[in-house]
């Protein structure tokens, strides 16, 4: 321990004395990716690497994330790790549907990804065939090095979005495509 | 009790319930025995409440598909053990694929109901006279029967082992 304590670095923006103004999106976009609450939905082993990821070894706390919600309502992050049989697939669409916006999914392994070994009749062959994703993490599992990197590429989406991102009419096409709401 | 030896098995299916069935096989000592169909409920009832053998526990049912086997698809399997002798027997009942009725066991065995509805599930076997049959393990909205030989076993919606992934 160094004792120096990491701060987020400010957005562009002009600063003065007493004042610094910058755009709504970019110090919204900060505060969001840097307290996300991830709701880990873990079926198999990549939840396994997930715990370990969570664990003090790799702590994602550091990354603002230490707060996880096990309610689909006050979690910003849906964290697929596992197999999906077809059979959880209307459970894991509904918890999406159950997060509030604004929502990022990240599908953490091969078999969240794409099915992964399993391409057999009762494995959905990937969770985007029911849910958008916006991030995937490859390896079978994944290490938690993978896994936090993954969750940085979401912390990269977050802080860039546009806060209107979610009212556009290509963020309604893609729920319609998903017969989201 | 010591455990019943294939003679007494033998000696007790050939006075009961003669005619009536074939040997098929003797795999590590378990006797594997043919019935008809019509004749299943009545010969594990024996079975079940003869008080020599008492075959009370209903191990295992499961199913084959022989899709060569015209007019007999459809196996069903049946391991019986008897607690009180530590034995294991094995029953085999046959069915075509277009009519696959077999009797319930759901009236003896109260462990037959999730199997019987297990086999139904993957084989579509029809248990007449179960109390509950449909699906167990796949999702309701399925329509076929996944074991059957003709299903084919990987999924059609992959996409990333598709031969324009890799340029073919």
């Amino acid at each position: 321990m160094s004792g120096k304590v990491n701060i987020a670095e400010a957005p562009p923006g002009i600063e003065g004395p007493g004042f610094f103004a910058t755009t709504l999106d970019a110090v919204v976009g900060l505060g969001r990716k840097n307290s996300i609450w991830p709701l880990p939905f873990a079926t198999s082993c990549c939840g396994i690497e997930f715990m370990s990821t969570m664990s003090s070894h790799y702590d994602l706390a550091r990354f603002g994330s230490e707060r996880l919600s096990f309610t689909p309502r006050q979690s910003d992050l849906l964290m697929v790790m596992g197999t999906i049989a077809k059979k959880m697939g209307p459970v894991l669409r509904q918890v999406y549907e159950q997060m509030a916006e604004p929502k990022w999914v990240i599908a953490v392994g091969a078999c969240a990804s794409s099915g992964g070994i399993f391409d057999t009749y009762s494995v959905l062959q990937g969770i985007d065939k029911i849910i958008p994703v916006d991030v995937y993490v490859p390896g079978c599992p994944p290490r938690p090095e993978q896994i936090i990197d993954g969750v940085m590429r979401i912390q990269d989406l977050i802080g860039n979005e546009s806060l209107r991102r979610r009212n556009s009419q290509e963020y309604k096409d893609l729920m319609d495509k998903y017969m989201i709401k | 009790m010591s455990p019943l030896t294939k003679e007494q098995i033998l000696s007790y299916f050939e006075g009961n319930f003669p005619n009536n069935y074939s040997l098929s096989s003797a795999p590590s000592d378990l006797l594997t025995f043919e019935i008809p169909t019509q004749q299943l409920y009545k010969i594990v009832s024996h079975l079940f409440h003869d008080d020599e053998l008492g075959f009370q526990f209903l191990t295992d049912i499961c199913g084959v598909h022989y899709p060569d086997n015209t007019g007999e698809e459809l196996v069903v399997v049946y391991h019986l053990h008897s607690m009180k002798h530590g034995t294991r027997i094995r029953l085999k009942v046959k069915a075509p694929i277009s009519k696959p009725d077999i009797p319930t066991l759901t009236g003896l065995y109260g462990s037959a109901n999730w199997m019987e509805r297990e086999t139904y599930d993957f084989y579509g076997v029809n248990f007449v006279g179960h109390p509950n049959l449909k699906r167990i393990l796949n999702m309701d909205e399925m329509v076929e029967f996944p074991l059957r030989k003709e299903f084919p076993l990987e999924d059609p919606t992959r996409v990333d082992k598709a031969d324009f992934q890799f340029g073919r």
